[in-house]
């Protein structure tokens, strides 16, 4: 005689082992806690074991601490706030489950940033994301969801005008030169392989209502679809940050018009501020940032040192899981939530105009302890 | 309401969120009321697998509100062929089984598939033979100049506990301990050491990887679509027996694959093993009041549609250099009703001469049928192999009884 189906196995059968782990969640999730929340789930149907799988299948990544979970609608940071509130404190420095996050996206309060030296800065570039309310998020949605969040992204951005004018391609229909254009101009994004993604079932079902916008001066990119619903990224060539984020917030704040004039609007409270897939890019969703060449610099005693007091961060050029390669520089802002949109860009054009002017006086075989900024 | 969502749950993170909602009222969940099937329908038109061949508009919108006792769904079921369009090498079945139910659930869909990939066997007609006696089987050894290893390897699923795709951490660790708990009971040349991926030493993990034994997590989205890879390597291990000729893989792509194997050619003994292994397993899991998933219209209950039946892939590595370079090759293979395959496993092609040549039916025909084909078959073209050294013309056999 089979023994019956065992359901409701016991949340101490459930608990994942941890002990190989470091990532915020593995850091905060106990038996306890663990208990509480397997009994629930957010209307949409996503429990702890989908918040919390990437985590469990990632034990640790070699350049960052990572977050180890995943939201799978809004509702998730409401329904499972015991796990979440800790994670974001801890990764967002401290941010209070009572603290109000305050969004500023009026380019004019930028002080400067038209100016950053364009023989070490690359290119200047501000992304953030957007999620779109009433649908499910990335790691849960149904294709159907999928697919409404592209027929009505693609519909707003359509109706985008004057330098914001340009065209939607959609992942799977797109011809080989369309195809091959995009790689050249580095606007083409692929599924993901990083299993910090792909552990969390945002790239199901790929390349099924994916695509990528671009206006027609390639100035003004939006992804559809990848790790969140949309991601909206502004860039170009120099060190001119501020045409940048002029670009970047007048261009949000249309499609934003857009979306409540078809009656949706995004995801945003006044805790939690933009509301998106990774607990990691709460608040502004913010990352500005340049390629900057600091070779010397780099190689200085000091330069993680100045990093951490500017509240900057160091990438490789190819992304969050790349290294560095020669001297050049992804230099962003290493906060999101609890400072405004312009507090951040402030923060990068400030903080990447001193880097380079260290920059410059090692070069002439000077020292820089006398740059040594504050904490910010 | 948030009782009535705890009575069935779901386990994996990709449910498409509707669908849990089987056992209660729709008119609950928004997302029904706004979402047409037709909006969920998965785009298969660049799909080459056999899901996408089978899965209709009317099929789907008839099974995909539906959920397995345990939760399991039409959408879990057929994410990997969604995920993957196509295989160079072979026609994937393009979708997995989440529990034992799973084949009753959505058998509007799983029985054109089987039929399919396995050559018009009907489950809703037909029976599939058990059969582990390996007294049965006639010669079974082969020349050792040509083949350099035999092998004849299965799955085992424990009813009552879901399959890798579903099963939560706790299923997974019962399954761990149920069986390893049962080949602790093995003896004489069956009795063995279990490895737990998770607390193996350096040393152990060495030793593993020289002997072959090793699986790590795998890479093959194919496999990892389908959700079997969660929080890997919990509960996953290795178990093998002192004379390393016995080896069981726990959780890996199913609850258990049992694997009997020996350098050279003697393809009976490695089959009087299996069959003697299985049969002590099986009871040792009896006592404690546990069984194997099986039924008679599909035999053995696995993960992967194309393993049901017998779940038996027996083969060796055999090299044929004049014979896999004959045009005939191909033909010949195809009316023995045997496959080729790299030596490192199905995602590899043949390096050299050497192959890996085993049965390419799994139901509808015995164990001891399926090891006789690949016997017989295997000689067959050694015999070949022979012609051709000599100049002498080889003929392309009739096709044998499917």
């Amino acid at each position: 005689m089979a023994k019956l189906t065992i359901k409701r196995l016991s949340p101490e059968e459930e608990f994942p082992d941890l002990s190989q782990h470091n990532n915020h969640m593995a850091k905060v999730l106990t038996q306890d806690m663990y208990t509480k929340l397997r009994d629930r789930a957010t209307p949409n149907g996503f429990t702890i074991d989908g918040v919390i799988q990437t985590g469990i299948d990632n034990p640790g990544h070699p350049f960052i601490m990572t977050v180890g979970c995943v939201a799978g609608d809004e509702e998730t940071y409401e329904v499972f706030k015991e796990l979440l509130d800790p994670i974001i404190e801890d990764r967002h420095g401290g941010y209070k489950p009572t603290d109000k996050h305050k969004t500023d996206l009026n380019p004019d309060n930028l002080k400067g940033g038209d100016d950053l030296d364009p023989n070490y800065v690359i290119s200047s570039r501000v992304r953030t994301g957007r999620s779109i309310r009433g649908f499910c998020l990335p790691p849960h949605c149904s294709r159907g969801e999928r697919r409404g969040v592209e027929k009505m992204s693609v519909e707003a951005l359509d109706s985008l005008s004057g330098d914001l004018k340009g065209k939607y391609y959609a992942l799977k229909n797109m011809t080989d030169a369309e195809q091959q254009q995009l790689i050249d101009d580095h606007f083409l994004f692929d599924k993901p392989v990083s299993p910090l993604l792909l552990a969390s079932g945002m790239a199901r079902d790929w390349p099924d209502g994916r695509g990528i916008w671009h206006n027609d001066t390639k100035t003004f990119l939006v992804w559809v679809n990848e790790e969140d619903h949309l991601r909206v990224i502004s860039m170009q060539k120099g060190g001119n940050m501020k045409e940048v984020f002029n670009r970047f917030c007048t261009g949000l704040t249309k499609i934003e018009t857009l979306f409540k004039d078809k009656g949706t609007s995004f995801m945003w409270n006044e805790h939690l501020g933009y509301v998106l897939t990774c607990p990691s890019n709460l608040g502004t969703g913010l990352r500005a940032g340049v390629h900057v060449k600091i070779p010397n610099m780099s190689k200085h005693a000091k330069f993680e040192e100045v990093l951490k007091r500017l509240r900057l961060q160091k990438r490789g050029t190819g992304g969050v899981d790349t290294a560095a390669v020669g001297g050049t520089f992804d230099i962003s802002n290493a906060d999101r939530l609890g400072f405004s949109e312009v507090e951040l860009v402030q923060m990068v054009v400030d903080g990447v105009k001193l880097l380079v002017e260290m920059e410059k006086k090692l070069e002439k075989g000077q020292s820089i302890d006398d740059l040594m900024p504050a904490q910010k | 309401h948030d009782a009535l969502y705890c009575a069935i749950w779901t386990f994996s993170p990709a449910i498409s969120r509707a669908k849990y909602c089987h056992s209660v009222d729709l008119h609950f969940c928004p997302h029904d009321l706004m979402y047409p099937d037709s909006a969920d329908y998965p785009d298969l038109r660049k799909h080459n697998n056999c899901m996408a061949s089978h899965l209709t508009p009317a099929i789907y919108a008839k099974l995909v509100d539906k959920a397995t006792p345990n939760g399991y769904t039409l959408d879990q079921a057929i994410q990997t062929g969604v995920d993957n369009p196509g295989h160079p090498f072979i026609k994937t079945v393009g979708m997995v089984a989440g529990d034992e139910e799973s084949y009753e659930v959505f058998a509007d869909l799983l029985d054109p598939v089987i039929k399919e990939r396995h050559n018009g066997y009907d489950p809703q007609t037909m029976t599939h033979p058990t059969d582990l006696d390996s007294s049965k089987l006639k010669s079974g050894k082969f020349d050792e100049r040509y083949v350099l290893s035999s092998r004849v390897r299965t799955g085992r699923s424990i009813r009552g506990l879901s399959l890798p795709p579903a099963c939560t951490r706790a299923e997974r660790r019962e399954v761990e301990k149920v069986v390893v708990d049962a080949l602790a009971g093995l003896k004489g040349d069956l009795a063995g050491t279990y490895y737990s991926l998770t607390h193996m030493t350096d040393q152990e993990q060495q030793q593993l990887i020289d002997d072959h034994f090793l699986f790590d997590k795998p890479v093959s989205p194919l496999l990892t679509c389908s959700g079997m890879a969660r929080d890997w390597p919990d509960a996953r291990g290795i178990w093998h027996n002192n004379t390393k000729t016995f080896l069981i893989w726990i959780n890996e792509e199913d609850h258990t694959r049992v694997i009997s194997m020996e350098k050279g050619g003697n393809m009976k003994r490695v089959f009087d093993r299996f069959c003697t292994g299985l049969k002590e397993v099986e009871r040792l899991i009896q006592e404690k009041g546990w069984e194997f998933m099986w039924n008679e219209r599909l035999g053995y209950i696995l993960t992967c549609p194309s393993n049901l039946g017998t779940g038996l892939r027996a083969g060796v590595h055999v090299n044929l250099p004049k014979l896999s370079k004959d045009p005939r090759f191909t033909k010949i293979l195809d009316n023995l009703r045997l496959q080729k395959r790299g030596t490192g496993g199905v995602d590899t092609a043949a390096v050299g001469s050497t192959f890996d040549i085993s049965n390419l039916d799994r139901l509808g025909q015995s164990e001891v049928q399926l090891v006789q084909t690949v016997v017989d078959g295997v000689n067959y073209l050694i015999e070949c192999e022979k012609k051709l050294e000599k100049g002498q013309d080889i003929k392309i056999p009739p096709p044998v009884r499917k």
